[in-house]
This record gives C-alpha cells, structure tokens and sequence, in this order.
C-alpha cells in the first residue's frame, strides 16, 4: 500500500522531470514559426535551419576549442596534483584538496564578473584567451575529483615493486599508474567537457566580436526569436549529452553521480 | 628537499589557480572596500540600505528556500522508492535522473518557456476553459521557482538515493517487527538516518538556486534574482563598484549558508549516529 503511493509519487517526480524535454522534442518537429504543442503540421526545418547561417555553427566551434583545450591544460596541471594528493601525505594536504575543488563553491556568475575584471581588463588578455583560461578554472576540480578517487582505489605497492625491479620513476609511473587510472581520466575529462560546454555563468561575461559558445549564442537567439530553432538544437545537444551519459557509465559506473 | 618534490606536482595547478581564481576573487573582494585607498563601508551602507537592492535579495533568498524544500518533499518519497526497487529497475531510474543534471541548463529552462509562454500548454490549456491567455507565469517568480525545482530535484534525489542506499532493511524491518507503525518509522527511523543525504542536498540546491543564472535570465524576463542583478551591473550598466559589492553578498552568503548547514548536519549526525548504535 505504502509502496503504491510511494511509486506514484516517483512517477509524478519523473513526469515533471521529463515532460518538459519530451514536449520540447515533440514541439521541434513542428512546421509552424512558433513553438506549438502538438504541432500541426511536421516538419524537419528547424533542424536544416540550425545549419543554416553560421550563428549557430561558429559558436559551435568556440564551444568545442575552449571545452577541449581547457580540458587539456586542467589535466596537464590536475593529474599531477591528483597523483601528489592521492600518493602522498604532506603538511597542508586537506587545505589543498579543498583548493583544487574550490571554483565549484564560488558562485559562477561571481566567478565570471572577477574574470572579467581582471583577466580581460587588469591583464588585458584577449577574450578567447580568457575564455580558455576560465573554462580551465571550472573544469579542475572534476578533473582532481574524478581522478582522485580513481587513484584512491589503486595499490600504489604496484608501483614500488615497479620501481624496485628497476623500473624509472616516470617509466612507472607512465607505464603502470597511468594505465590503471585510464578509465577514470577518460570520464574526468568527458564529465568536466560537459560542465564547460554547458557553462554560461562564466561565458557570458566573455563574449565579443565574433566570440560566444554555443550556450550564449542560444541565450542571444531566444530573446529575440521564439521559433523552433532552439528547440531543434536541444534535442541534438540532448542526444549528445545522452551517448556521453551512457560512456561515463561504462567507464566509471553509475556510483560516481551518487557517492557525492 | 624530498619532502618539497611532494609539493612540485602541485604546483602548476597552484599557479593556475593562484592567478585566474584567487587574485580575481580577492581583488574583487578588497575593492569593496577601499574608496580612493582609503577604507571604507560605504558601498554596502548604500546599498544595504536600497529597498530595490533589499527587494531583489528578499525575492532570490525567498525562492532559493522554496526551491530548497519542494526539492526535499519531492525528493525523499522518489529517493525512497528508487533505492528500494530491483537493481535493474533502479539503474534506469537514476540513469533517468543523472539526464537531466548533465543536460545544459539553457535546453531545460527553454523547454519550460515552451510549457509556459504564449501558446504553450498551460497558455492553451486556460483558453480552453475560457480563462484570460493574457496573464502567462512565464516572466514571473512562480517561472523562476518552477525552472530552478526543476534544475536541482535530480541532484536532490541522487545524494539522497545514496545514503538511503546505505539504510539497511533490518533496521527498517526490524521497526517494524517491533511494532512500530509506519509513521514511527518514518519518523523515528528513516527520517533521522537520511539527515546527513538531506542536508548535503539541501546546500548544493539551496546555494546552487540561490546563485543560479540561467534560469533566472531565462525564466524571470523583467524580474531581477541577485545574479542576474550581479550581471546587469557589470555588464549592462558598467557599475563595476555594486557589482562587487554584490559579488562580495553573494561569495559570504553562500559560505554562511554552508556554514550552518555543515554545523546542523554535524549536530543531527550525532544524534543519528546514537541511533546506528
């Protein structure tokens, strides 16, 4: 009985949870200019039209370059001190590990306005280049944080032995550590892509000329159209976020969302 | 000197961090304080004293609130029942909610601007019944606290799934053997032991609602949230002084907040770990 009420409540949570993206799915199929549930006439338009223009297709792209190299140089600095923090015992240590999670617990927006104001107009470094330099900072800490508690499950008694058969520091490392935390430095960098292809608190302080990721540029777009471009554009990023859902699970399993 | 080779593989992280977060976050900071070098409250005297100012801080504190206890009502019957279906089952139900916390949130506000604009299915729905289509929620508070429920109950019901997870069915069954009725078991037993999950939760949604841009911008058209009022200073009005005094609210608020929460869930744990025995 108990059970019963239990499991149409869950229904109602996921309904409300759901239904808005299936509605959006079903109303970009629509031909009419506006947004129409359920449309009247069908239509695969709106998907032509978001390629179409370069708007959406530039902006594409800059989304794509920043999340990558981003997530490049916040591997290059944070499989290091994942290693140090996950090997090691120092002075500091628990201070460390909070600075490295850090820039997930100053609010976005805040963030994004002191990266404006000093990278951009102190430092007078270009806006992609701040772009980039933002998306590294948001991007570390799921870096540290996937890696880490990869490192944490791994036996670095493995390493030792490797080193004590006569084995280089870094050979070792590179040829037995690496390997073993290959997985979870896959799913690091595919899980912080996501928040730095998604993120607007920060991108939307640096736009300029003929620079906006993907995310701003539909920010611009619905304010001033109503139709069922943006539409048609979710359902392919929700369809891209889907297949690096179903990736993240096989390389990390489902425990990495709930063990927060 | 091995002892310093420890610190090395931090470094390149350090120096990032040191440059692109700490100095920007600090200068921020300081400049609120110091009016041609010299020290000073005034910025937050006038400010704390602007009802405008005062009314945007009252409404994005009253709807993170809101959104903070929806999340928990909604949250704790699924989270229950997800963690006690089969584990098939249960690997669709939280695959079903992880979708929605890895999609952008710009896709997940605008499906709600298809629900509740013009034209939309409550638009379409109240026409149906005759009602006045000319009052939409779309650009009002109610928008704002729909769109941010919407963006933080997955996150809600995943923490809460996990340590529900970890809730033996003994001690539950065990209640119950005892004569203890459903409620008391609720109350007395399930409740008190999810209270670390609920308040782990309730400060990444409360601090995520209550600094969240996107959907406010989104959702709220006209009606001003405090990041929304952060951006419009900086950006639109070039106010870089009220914008870092702002800035400077909203980085203290959010670590009182999880402050408090931290200190709570510290208190409640040792009355759930009397419990656990």
């Amino acid at each position: 009985m108990a059970n019963r009420w239990l499991g149409f409540v869950t229904l109602l949570v996921f309904t409300f949870l759901l239904g808005p993206l299936v509605i959006m799915l079903v109303s970009s199929f629509g031909e009419a200019g506006v947004l129409q549930f359920p449309p009247e006439n069908w239509s695969l338009k709106w998907y032509a039209n978001i390629f179409q223009g370069s708007m959406f297709m530039t902006a594409f792209q800059t989304s794509i370059l920043v999340s990558f190299a981003g997530n490049m140089l916040a591997l290059l600095v944070g499989l290091p001190a994942a290693y140090a923090m996950s090997r090691f015992q120092f002075k500091g240590k628990a201070f460390l590990q909070t600075l490295f999670i850090s820039p997930v617990l100053i609010p976005g927006i805040v963030l994004g306005f002191a990266l404006l104001r000093y990278i951009i107009v102190t430092f007078q470094i270009p806006v992609y280049t701040a772009l980039f330099i933002g998306h590294t900072i948001i991007m570390l800490p799921f870096i540290v944080r996937v890696i880490s508690s990869n490192l944490d499950n791994f036996d670095f008694s493995i390493e030792e032995a490797a080193v004590s058969l006569g084995a280089s520091r870094v050979g070792a490392f590179f040829r037995i550590v690496l390997p073993n935390i290959k997985s979870g430095i896959i799913a690091g960098v595919l899980i912080a892509f996501l928040e730095s292809f998604n993120n607007v608190d920060i991108s939307v302080f640096m736009t300029g000329p003929g620079v906006s990721t993907l995310p701003i540029q539909m920010l611009t777009y619905v304010e001033n159209y109503f139709d069922p471009t943006i539409a048609a554009l979710s359902v392919l990023l929700m369809a891209l976020t889907a297949v690096l859902m179903f990736v993240i699970e096989r390389l990390v399993g489902i425990s990495y969302f709930t063990k927060k | 000197m091995k002892q310093y080779g420890k610190y090395l593989f931090l470094l390149p992280g350090l120096l990032v961090l040191t440059l692109f977060m700490i100095i920007p976050i600090a200068g921020t900071i300081l400049s609120t304080f110091f009016d041609a070098g010299s020290f000073t409250l005034a910025g937050y005297m006038q400010y704390l004293q602007d009802p405008y100012f005062l009314n945007i801080l009252w409404v994005t504190l009253r709807t993170s609130l809101l959104t903070t206890l929806i999340c928990i009502l909604l949250a704790f019957p699924a989270a229950y029942y997800i963690s006690k279906c089969r584990p098939r089952m249960k690997m669709i139900l939280l695959l079903l909610s992880i979708f929605p916390l890895l999609t952008s949130p710009v896709v997940r506000s605008f499906s709600w601007m298809v629900i509740l604009g013009k034209g939309g299915i409550i638009d379409n729905t109240m026409a149906l019944f005759g009602s006045d289509t000319s009052i939409s929620i779309l650009y009002t508070p109610t928008a704002i606290l729909i769109g941010l429920v919407h963006l933080f109950l997955p996150l809600s019901i995943i923490t809460l799934v996990g340590v529900m997870e970890n809730i033996g069915d003994d001690v539950v069954e065990a209640a119950k053997s005892l004569g203890a009725s459903a409620s008391t078991t609720f109350w007395h037993i399930l409740l008190p032991l999810s209270v670390p999950g609920l308040m782990t939760g309730s400060i990444l949604v409360f601090v995520g609602s209550f600094t969240a841009y996107t959907t406010p911008a989104l959702l709220g058209g006209r009606e001003s949230v405090i990041s929304t009022f952060l951006y419009q200073n900086a950006v639109t009005l070039n106010d870089w002084q009220l914008a870092s005094v702002v800035a400077t609210i909203m980085i203290v608020l959010s670590f009182v907040v999880i402050g408090i929460m931290n200190w709570l869930a510290g208190k409640v744990a040792v009355r759930g770990g009397n419990i656990r025995g």
